[in-house]
């Protein structure tokens, strides 16, 4: 069963070309990894994929149907995350406004869906937490809420944007585990989109990476490769692997993760490790 | 004690035998009811700027209604309709464009005081459409509010639920298939109506303490959306029933009271009260 096909996919947002004639296959119960630099389309991607952003040409089908919005099969934790003013709200009210949400009448939530709401956060372990404020838990707390929300409606493909970002090594690990635990558990596929690579090592299937308008998709060791990676990004890149982490280098600066990790042991040792050349 | 009971039975009741306060009392339940909870989407939703830019809008149509010979509530309430429309169409991007909005904003309290230029017999009608004037709100009036008022309140209850999930999600509800273009139309034509309804009560300039002060204090109580609407909705009509009998009272102005009881029912609000309300 194919969770994820595109054949021959063009997105745009206005003029610009973000992604083109994208090919691939995604199989029900993989975990991907999606990542690219800044802009490469990889919440434009996951937006196409919820039949928010059409496709300019080719075809995109999700669980062997055409995407369309409302998809109950698709669970979604989108990067940006609530209003301003929800964090007076109660985690529990938060997520209870998914269900039916789409629905007219009284935001009520009836005994069906309080049941589904507490399955859903006893799953991931968020019982507790979600009687309090939003704005009083941690943001690796409302990872797990947000989690639990995405849940709702036993979804097969869950679509999760950058949920590490802001996140410390701690809470990114603890974030990770969980999806991966829910992955396996409930047989669903998985797109993780995120800013580094090694936090997912060895918990992904493979790996998605968008650049340049392109797309490559395969395990670790035949997409992080200089060959592949360069053509993404358009310049010269190496790969350089010291004990089991993989940096991406473009003239001697690490490209991923900038910004946003500053432990990243940015390897200042000239001796580079080449990366095997497996091509993808 | 028994001198401070007798004082209430026999003062309240007797504030209550003058028509203009049994009509005041009802005219401002009903407003408070509908911007009570209205109000709580709108403070949810971070739009309160609209719920101002609304009213402000809708001086200039009651003071156009005037000049025409119509009744000053309708020209409000199409008015503040159209714009509150038009704002949802032009959607949240310009209406946050805060330049233009404070133009348009200058520029319809100026048009409304053209309007009232030309027509001066109807000049003191200036202080009451800015500052409002509910004792002498009539039985007609109090009618035509309960209408609109029901309209209202039965129009968000039918959005209530994917309204709630676009103002607090929306990622996640367009993706679910909720048209957050189409319920911050018809969100917006709601408040435009409670709008006109508080511009009654308190007048156009002061429709904050109505529809923000309790919905604002009602979200500091309480971490939950059905028992913050209810509290939002006691607070205001407590704020005005309340302000109502001081002004009877004091001789003061009501909408004094109104914004004076709003802005310090906020102010206890936030102070940090060992939780009050707790779900």
């Amino acid at each position: 069963m194919t969770a994820i096909a595109l054949r021959d996919v063009r997105l745009t947002l206005g003029d610009r070309v973000v992604l083109d004639t994208i090919t691939l296959d995604i199989a029900a119960g993989e975990f991907v990894g999606v990542l690219g630099p800044n802009g490469a389309g990889k919440t434009t991607l996951m937006r196409a994929l919820l039949g928010l952003v059409p496709a300019n040409r080719g075809a995109i089908q999700i669980l062997g149907r055409p995407a369309t919005r409302g998809n109950p099969a698709v669970g979604y934790l989108p990067q940006v995350h609530a209003a301003p003013m929800a964090g007076h709200l109660s985690g529990w009210d938060f997520i209870a406004s998914v269900v039916d949400g789409h629905r007219l009448g009284l935001p009520l939530t009836g005994r069906a869906g309080r049941r589904e709401i507490e399955r859903a956060l006893d799953r991931v372990g968020a019982l507790a937490l979600a009687r309090r404020p939003l704005a009083e838990i941690s943001g690796g707390e409302r990872q797990r809420l947000l989690l639990a929300q995405a849940l709702i409606g036993s979804p097969k493909l869950l679509l999760l944007d950058e949920p590490l970002i802001s996140l410390d090594p701690r809470h990114q690990t603890e974030v990770i585990g969980l999806v991966k635990s829910l992955q396996r558990e409930l047989r669903i596929t998985v797109l993780f989109s995120a800013h580094e690579l090694n936090p997912l090592l060895g918990v992904i299937d493979r790996v998605l990476y968008l650049g340049s308008g392109q797309a490559a998709l395969g395990t670790v060791d035949e997409v992080i490769t200089g060959p592949v990676l360069s053509r993404l990004y358009g310049s010269e890149i190496e790969v350089v692997r010291i004990k089991g982490r993989i940096f991406v280098m473009s003239g001697g600066h690490e490209l991923e993760g900038d910004g946003h990790r500053h432990d990243a042991h940015a390897p200042h040792s000239h001796g580079h490790h080449h990366a095997h050349s497996g091509h993808a | 004690m028994r001198r401070i009971r007798t004082d209430i039975t026999t003062h309240i009741p007797a504030m209550l035998e003058y028509d203009f306060m049994r009509n005041a009392f009802a005219a401002a339940t009903i407003v408070a009811v509908v911007a009570g909870a209205v109000g709580y989407f709108l403070v949810l939703r971070s739009q309160t700027f609209a719920g101002h830019a609304l009213a402000h809008v809708g001086f200039t149509g009651a003071t156009g209604a005037v000049l025409i010979g119509v009744s000053p509530l309708w020209g409000l309430v199409l008015v503040t309709l159209a714009a509150g429309l038009g704002m949802g169409f032009m959607g949240e991007k310009l209406a946050q464009r805060d330049v233009a909005i404070g133009l348009v904003l200058a520029l319809a309290l100026g048009l409304g005081l053209l309007f009232l230029h030309f027509f001066t017999a109807y000049a003191s009608q200036a202080t009451a459409l800015l500052f409002g004037n509910v004792l002498a709100v009539d039985v007609q009036t109090v009618w035509t509010l309960l209408g609109l008022g029901a309209i209202s309140i039965a129009l968000l209850a039918v959005v209530s639920r994917p309204l709630l999930f676009a103002s607090l999600q929306p990622e996640l509800a367009e993706a679910k298939g909720v048209s957050l273009r189409l319920y911050s139309v018809l969100f917006l034509a709601i408040v435009a109506l409670t709008t006109a309804e508080c511009a009654q009560i308190v007048g156009v300039l002061l429709v904050f303490a109505l529809m923000v002060g309790p919905a604002a204090a009602a979200m500091r109580l309480t971490h939950a959306v059905a028992t913050g609407v209810l509290l939002s909705v006691v607070l205001a009509v407590v704020e005005a029933w309340l302000g109502l009998t001081l002004a009877f009272y004091t001789d003061w102005p009501t909408s004094f009271w109104i914004t004076a009881l709003s802005v310090a029912i906020y102010l206890l609000a936030n102070l940090r009260w060992p939780a009050v309300v707790r779900t």
